[in-house]
């Protein structure tokens, strides 16, 4: 069969995708630069052809916590927003954590903070990948840098988010969330029926049936030791999510310093190995696609090999320090970003590694 | 005739009352004399007359009930405070055929969770919301609720609420009646057996909206005490809420279907 190929937005991907991938329900709040996700599924009403909820919530808060509640009904329900809707979020996503729900959630990042620009940005890594919310937990963090990604995404993300049963955030920007590129859909998936859920997922609040006790879903633990027994778990989990890492490494083999980037980011430092590479300076990309679990292994390898690494940001610099923590010492890893929605360039991405890294 | 023994009369025929199987054994952690243990034992009893354990998902909130879970004997979810009626839109949505309610203090319905609750009812989800107002916030030891009285002592005011400082209790069953999406509301109490009776009533009522008629939320508030909170016996509890409480919070039905 030919493979069916659409021009898409980057959030416009996202909204297919989860119809095709048997989304049971989006729950979502407008907000630029992200409104198109759930202005295309209303468009589509998905409710007439799968029976996929689609629901325009009261406020980010009621949002994630209508995730919450149909995650623990075992089905794949999904939220989006971008940063400062992803802000009031964050209770809710630290409850998902502590009561172990699956769940998907788009934050197509703008600058920050406070209500800062709706200009794209990377600034809420950070709050992506170390926690966000309250308490020690850890999300899947999938960083796309195509509208391509955005779409294979949304079934990765939910994959990942029943496998460990912990949210999974795609953390795009305003860059990959609104630009328009070639997408290659998949076959529709049906949507688990009741029965499927029931046996897949035996710990959902399906209703109690004669033959098991009551399901209970709660992030509640009166008692320290079994919060502190429940920590454990949650972060052995979390240890057991590295095996799930990826990465991408582009022109690795010879290079003598390496680009660090993810999103959008790291599609412009492709086109600054070119005009590096014009000039001599023998440099590689190694792209984050799993910022949680964070490529350390590889980044680690690197550091024995090459003279030096760039991290480049749409930040303050965040990821830099990861990468510090990652290379112990082995090699000198600088910070070169944007900030407030301006995108880097190019060229000044190479000037920033010759005077950084080269130069110094 | 032979003397009638202890055995003579405990017997299966003689029954006239029993614990409910949908009420687990684990004692109710909630003080003596309260209201919520008895609010748990009615709504479960109607789950389990109406035959639907199976079907019914239940939510707690951030409150002294927050271990309902604990003691009702159904699959159930535990929400962050005041979030209760947004989990509740999404497991009906989902599960349109099981039995969704929400159980949720006055702190956590009136006052934290005042948007989810509004908005869940004026989108006329077909759940039924358990509002327990005890005018106070009874778990986190007696704080000032949006429901509490006029000159009504709470830890958060010492010396009575004052209403041109703290602002006026918040009657929201008779607003959330304004709403197109409330389908049937009220208000009921669970202190004495006549109450118990009325109020098991109007859980059944709900219960039978959501299942057969299907047109909106059912919001039954139940006008209880916080014996602990309020700093009383829980006789004396009972009689100052209906001296009190129920002249401004009254009993009866808010809104009936046409
Ligand atoms: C976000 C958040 N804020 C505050 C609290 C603390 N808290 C727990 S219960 C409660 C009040 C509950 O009062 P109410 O809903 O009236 O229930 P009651 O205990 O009286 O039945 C508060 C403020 C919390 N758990 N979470
Ligand atoms: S503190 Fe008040 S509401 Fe809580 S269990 Fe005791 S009497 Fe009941
Ligand atoms: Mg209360």
């Amino acid at each position: 069969m030919a493979k069916e190929l659409r021009l898409m937005k980057g959030n416009e991907a996202i909204a297919e995708a989860a119809i095709r991938a048997g989304a049971d329900a989006y729950f979502g709040y407008p907000i630029t630069p992200q409104s198109e996700v759930l202005e295309y599924l209303m468009g589509e009403k998905p409710y007439e052809k799968t029976g996929m909820v689609v629901l325009q919530a009261e406020s980010e808060v009621a949002a994630i916590n209508m995730v919450y509640g149909g995650a623990s009904c075992g089905r794949k329900v999904m939220t989006s927003s971008s940063s400062p809707g992803i802000s009031l979020k964050q209770e809710g996503i630290s409850y998902m954590a502590g009561a172990e729900l699956p769940g998907l959630i788009l934050n197509v990042v703008r600058g920050g903070p406070g209500l800062g620009t709706i200009q794209p940005s990377q600034s809420d890594y950070n709050q992506a990948v170390k926690g966000g919310g309250h308490g020690d937990y850890k999300l899947v963090v999938l960083a796309p840098a195509s509208v391509q990604e955005m779409y294979d995404f949304v079934e990765k993300g939910f994959e990942l988010s029943f496998k460990y049963r912990t949210p999974t955030m795609i953390l795009s920007d305003g860059v990959i969330g609104q630009m328009m590129e070639k997408v290659e859909l998949s076959e529709y998936k049906p949507r688990w029926t009741h029965e499927e859920v029931v046996k897949m997922h035996p710990w959902a609040t399906t209703g109690k049936t004669a033959d098991r006790e009551r399901n209970i879903i709660t992030s509640l633990n009166l008692q320290s030791d079994v919060q502190e027994e429940h920590n454990l778990k949650l972060q052995a989990k979390y240890k057991k999510m590295e095996e799930d890492v990826m990465f991408e490494e582009v022109m690795c083999d010879d290079a003598e310093y390496l680009f660090v980037a993810f999103g959008s980011s790291a599609r412009i430092c492709q086109k600054a190995i070119q005009n590096a590479r014009e000039k001599g300076i023998k440099v590689g990309l190694l792209r984050p696609i799993t910022l949680s679990p964070f490529p350390s292994v590889i980044i680690r390898k690197y550091a024995d090999k090459v003279k030096g690494m760039l991290s480049v940001e749409m930040n303050a610099g965040q990821m830099v320090h990861d990468i510090k923590l990652a290379v112990e010492g082995k090699t000198k890893v600088e910070y070169y970003g944007r900030m407030g929605g301006i995108i880097p360039i190019p060229s000044d991405i190479v000037k920033a590694l010759e005077t950084k890294l080269i130069g110094g | 005739m032979a003397e009638l023994t202890f055995q003579d009369i405990v017997k299966e025929e003689n029954l006239v009352y029993k614990k409910t199987s949908l009420l687990t054994d684990k004692a109710l952690s909630y003080c003596p004399g309260c209201g919520h243990g008895t609010a748990h034992r009615i709504l479960m009893e109607v789950i389990d007359e109406m035959g639907y354990q199976d079907k019914t998902v239940g939510v707690a909130p951030v409150g002294c009930s927050v271990l309902a879970y604990e003691f009702m004997n159904i699959d159930m979810q535990q929400a962050a405070h005041g979030r209760a009626p947004a989990l509740g839109t999404a497991i009906k949505r989902i599960m349109p055929n099981h039995f969704v309610f929400t159980y949720q203090g006055d702190g956590d319905l009136a006052a934290i969770g005042t948007a989810e609750t509004i908005h869940a009812i004026n989108r006329g989800e077909n759940i039924l919301i358990v509002f327990i107002n005890n005018g106070i916030y009874g778990m986190t030891g007696g704080q000032m609720a949006p429901t509490t009285l006029p000159n009504m002592k709470a830890s958060t005011c010492p010396f009575g609420r004052d209403v041109s400082i703290m602002g006026n209790p918040l009657r929201i069953t008779e607003l959330i009646a304004n709403l197109p999406g409330a389908y049937y509301v009220t208000r009921q109490a669970v202190h004495t057996p006549n109450n118990v009776r009325k109020a098991k009533k109007a859980l059944k009522k709900a219960f039978e909206y959501q299942m057969n008629v299907k047109k909106g939320t059912c919001f039954v508030e139940i006008v209880s005490n916080c014996n602990s909170g309020w700093k009383m016996t829980p006789v004396q509890a009972n009689k100052w809420m209906e001296d009190n409480m129920f002249p401004y919070y009254p009993l009866g039905d808010i809104k009936v279907p046409e």
